[in-house]
């Protein structure tokens, strides 16, 4: 069989020649038709610069090929002018993106984007291709595709408009779909019906799918073959079964081991309930009100969070679990008061919900809180040493300036950072480095319980295990609590103590961690379950 | 070597300091600054005009830097002496143009040194040979305006007067935009919308109308123009700093501090601020040349400062009076437009700088 898509020593570089500035290093693969490849990696990997290059979609100026060929049908892309790859992009070789958010234009209706393709390669007239895309969209599982075909990008859901974007795809019956991390800004439930789509799809058109992922899981479930790159470098290449059985790579072996495993050895259920309770909370209600007409007057409301309660022992991680939308970051927020909200707050004994403004700014080195995000946490323009000290400044006044940067110093250390780093602005660390800064500006406060808010989400697998030990390593050293915000079921099983799945603003169930994962009595947490933890092919 | 010890009070803390030194964002922005070589050499002959015209004293006055006679020194540029000091006639103000004093001053080992251009802002010569306005000639190397004062001299203190108030309107008017904006968007809120409303209805005032009317009830002055055009001003920065503030208030970081514990004013000044900097420093080069476009504009229209001062706009208006006399359009209008395409291309390399996509 002659390959569909055959990449030879293909190099990528950006920007200047004289600049050791090059990507991709001499990576090659082929793909036959109607296979469905992965290209697997981390953050950094070279794998979407790798992807970009195949339609020749990176910018001229900046971005040239050192060496290397990228054959598709026998014809080199590379070499292939602006005219002849246009006469390709979207017809024999479509792309999909992970943002479904940005990948659509806002101005025009969903209807207006998908014929597109269709008018410019096939020269179909407007009601053909209109007849042809309303057939794509309900192909796509889009619910009542007559009245979605004209509605605006953001009246549709995140799903929705990673369908639009499929069927926009698959409207000229590609022979080579290119999927770049299409679920990645997901949901877990929508995520697997996407995948569910995609295979479907994939076989009734008989088309080839390479997929780019950093989600070995997802990999595993779907595609035939696996490449695995690293720095730029294609490291391992082969068969799902066999890189699953047996990887020959170290690295591939390293990301296999990356799954986070469970970190809680012997805290047993009836252990933790014994310690004392930290915090605890009563019919916690957060509503965000509906504001209409000239006067803005109040048309309803929308609960975000909902009759939560909820208690945290000393020592003991809290899990929350939830889809994006189910009111957890919120809750969170609203137990450290960082959000209004009304009903009962205890910390250490003391109410939260009625300190005054002045006292619970003192009261707040005990609770501190890490974001998902590092590169937005950490202010551009401060010093390590700055944003670390800033909250010894304000809880610890009476340090000297050597002592706290003492203090500094030994933080950094615990969180495997050198004390160099302190004159060093956030953009000069990578994204697990400016994490552990984050962290260690809460744990230098030496608080009694950290909101961990996504800590793990942004992060590359291999980094998110070093900073889930680091984590666990400081509640056992410290004695801290933890409320673990996440949507990621693995990452909970790993931390929590116990959990609790929310669903739009309220609790749907409680309890025990390894229990819950188990034996799941909650219909939304069995559909959560199966969605996120698919070990092998389901079929 | 690589390591130093450092010794903090009682306890030393081995410090490994690496050999790069970690550039602040401030100092990356400056060396992209410098990388732009039109904006750079702009900057620097600005500065250079901008000094030399702060000393414009010295170069340009119809009073000598020293004087040398009868065996003492004399200052007249700090220090005013009568005429009788010099032997002269009269108990007033010495004149060092006129030709009596001049030949005593320069008899019998007497010396004389004076300023470059020989006649200040306001000199009149009454010793051209020509009616007024005068071609340029040796005497006044730019000519005379239709008063008889030297057109150099008024260039020269004319431009110290527009950059000196240009800036001084720019700091006004970005002070108050800068403070109303941050309060607006770190606020938000009723404040924000109350704010936004005043904004509204202050910006939809007739500026010029007003202009007209208090500088006939006031005696005109510069400090009165900085009053109301700083009155006007503030508004379109204070739009900006506040959607800054607006996106900076939700930013992690900012949540962060909040969780800290950290006080409303000092999150809006050491978090905020600095973050919203950026559109502040892009707009000051070109609020620069707006004021002094601004008070060009008034002082053609014979709004602005009063007729003494030396302004560009004034000489402007002269030389639509006199079309004929070339010296005083062409020369107003080649200062004119160099300042302000000097202080456009400062500006554009600010803003390229500022931009952080550019590494």
């Amino acid at each position: 069989m002659r390959a569909l898509l055959s990449i030879e020593n293909l190099s990528i570089r950006f920007g200047d020649a004289d600049k050791n500035n090059e990507v991709v290093h001499g990576i090659s693969f082929q793909m036959g038709a109607g296979e469905k490849l992965a290209l697997v990696g981390e953050s950094g990997s070279g794998k979407s610069v790798t992807a970009l290059s195949i339609l020749n979609l990176h910018d001229r100026h900046h971005v040239s090929y050192p060496s290397g060929a990228i054959y598709f049908q026998g014809r080199d892309l590379l070499k292939c002018d602006q005219r002849t790859l246009r006469g390709i992009r979207g017809k024999d070789i479509a792309m999909i993106f992970q943002e479904p958010m940005t990948a659509l234009n806002p101005v025009y209706t969903i209807g207006q984007q998908l014929i597109e393709p269709l008018m410019v390669h096939e020269g179909m007239g407007k009601t053909m291709a209109r007849q042809r895309m309303l057939e794509l969209l309900d192909r796509t599982g889009i619910p009542e595709p007559h009245k979605r075909f004209d509605a605006y990008p953001h009246m549709l859901s995140g799903g929705q408009r990673q369908r639009v974007m499929i069927a926009m795809a698959l409207a000229c019956s590609p022979k080579l779909l290119i999927a770049d991390e299409p679920t990645t800004a997901l949901d877990v439930t929508i995520q697997l019906q996407i995948l569910n789509l995609l295979e479907d799809l994939q076989r009734d058109f008989s088309m080839a799918v390479l997929m780019i992922t950093h989600d070995l899981n997802m990999v595993r479930r779907f595609a035939d073959r696996i490449c695995v790159m690293q720095h730029g470098h294609l490291v391992e290449q082969a068969t799902v079964n066999d890189l699953f059985a047996a990887p020959q790579h170290p690295y591939t072996r390293f990301l296999l081991d990356s799954e986070p495993t469970r970190l809680l050895a012997d805290e047993t259920a009836a252990r933790m309930a014994t310690r004392p309770v930290l915090m605890q909370a009563h019919k916690l209600k957060c509503v965000f009100p509906i504001k209409a007409g000239f006067f803005r007057h109040t048309i309803g409301e929308v609960k975000a969070v909902d009759n939560v309660d909820l208690t945290v022992r000393q020592g003991e991680t809290l899990g929350i679990v939830g889809e994006s939308g189910s009111g957890k970051s919120t809750l969170g927020m609203c137990l450290l008061r960082l959000q209004e909200c009304t009903g009962e707050i205890v910390f250490d004994g003391q109410r939260l919900d009625t300190v005054g403004s002045r006292q619970l700014r003192l009261l707040r080195r005990n609770f501190q809180v890490v974001f998902q995000d590092p590169y937005s946490s950490l202010s551009p323009r401060m010093t390590v040493e700055q944003i670390i000290g800033e909250g010894l400044q304000i809880h610890f006044p009476a340090l000297t300036k050597a002592q706290r940067r003492e203090r500094i110093v030994k933080v950094l250390g615990e969180v495997d950072l050198s004390g160099d780093m302190l004159s060093r602005y956030p953009h000069e660390f990578s994204g697990g480095q400016r994490q552990r800064i984050a962290i260690a500006r809460v744990v230098v406060l030496e608080p009694k319980l950290i909101l961990l808010d996504e800590p793990t989400s942004a992060l590359d697998v291999s980094v998110q295990k070093q900073v889930l030990e680091l984590l666990r390593g400081f509640q056992v050293s410290h004695g801290l609590s933890y409320l673990f915000i996440t949507h990621d079921l693995k990452v909970i099983r790993a931390m929590a103590h116990r959990v609790l799945v929310m669903r739009g603003g309220s609790v749907v169930e409680a309890g025990d961690t390894e229990q819950l994962f188990t034996a799941p009595c909650h219909e939304y947490t069995q559909t959560l379950l199966h969605a996120s933890l698919f070990n092998g092919k389901i079929k | 070597m690589n390591d130093s010890v450092s010794q903090h009070g009682t306890a030393a803390i081995r410090v490994p300091l690496s050999n790069v030194q970690p550039l602040s964002p401030a100092r990356r922005a400056w060396l992209r600054f410098k990388t732009n070589r039109r904006g750079y050499v702009s900057l620097w002959i600005f500065m250079v005009l901008f000094i030399l015209s702060l000393c414009a004293e010295i170069l340009s006055n119809d009073k000598p830097i020293l004087v040398y006679y009868q065996d003492s020194f004399y200052f007249p540029i700090i220090k005013s002496y009568p005429e009788t000091a010099f032997g002269g006639d009269f108990e007033t103000e010495a004149d060092y143009n006129d030709a009596y004093l001049k030949d005593r001053l320069t008899q019998a080992g007497n010396w004389v040194w004076y300023a470059p251009n020989r006649y200040s802002y306001d000199t009149i010569n009454f010793a051209t040979e020509h009616p007024n306005p005068a071609p340029p000639s040796a005497q006044n190397f730019l000519g005379t305006d239709d008063r008889g004062r030297d057109v150099l001299a008024r260039l020269i203190y004319g431009f110290r007067l527009s950059v000196l108030f240009a800036l001084a309107l720019t700091v006004v008017a970005t002070a108050i935009g800068i403070i109303a904006g941050a309060l607006q968007g770190y606020l938000g809120g009723r404040f924000d919308l109350f704010s936004q409303r005043v904004i509204e209805v202050w910006g939809s005032m007739p500026e010029l109308y007003l202009l007209i009317i208090f500088s006939s009830i006031f005696q005109p002055s510069v400090l009165l123009l900085i009053v109301l055009l700083a009155l006007f001003g503030w508004m379109g920065l204070a739009d900006y700093v506040r959607a800054e503030f607006l996106r900076g208030r939700n930013m992690d970081y900012v949540k962060a501090a909040r969780a800290l514990g950290v006080s409303n004013r000092a999150i809006m000044l050491r978090h905020l601020l600095p973050n919203s900097m950026v559109s502040v420093i892009t707009f000051l080069p070109f609020r620069i040349s707006g004021s002094i476009l601004a008070l060009t504009s008034l002082d053609f229209l014979g709004l602005g400062v009063p007729p003494t001062t030396p302004s560009l706009g004034e000489l402007l208006a002269q030389g639509k009076d006199n079309i004929d006399a070339w010296w005083l359009s062409m020369t107003t209008f080649g200062v004119l437009v160099s300042t302000l395409v000097l202080l456009i291309f400062i500006g554009e390399a600010v803003r390229e700088a500022l931009d952080a996509r550019r590494g």
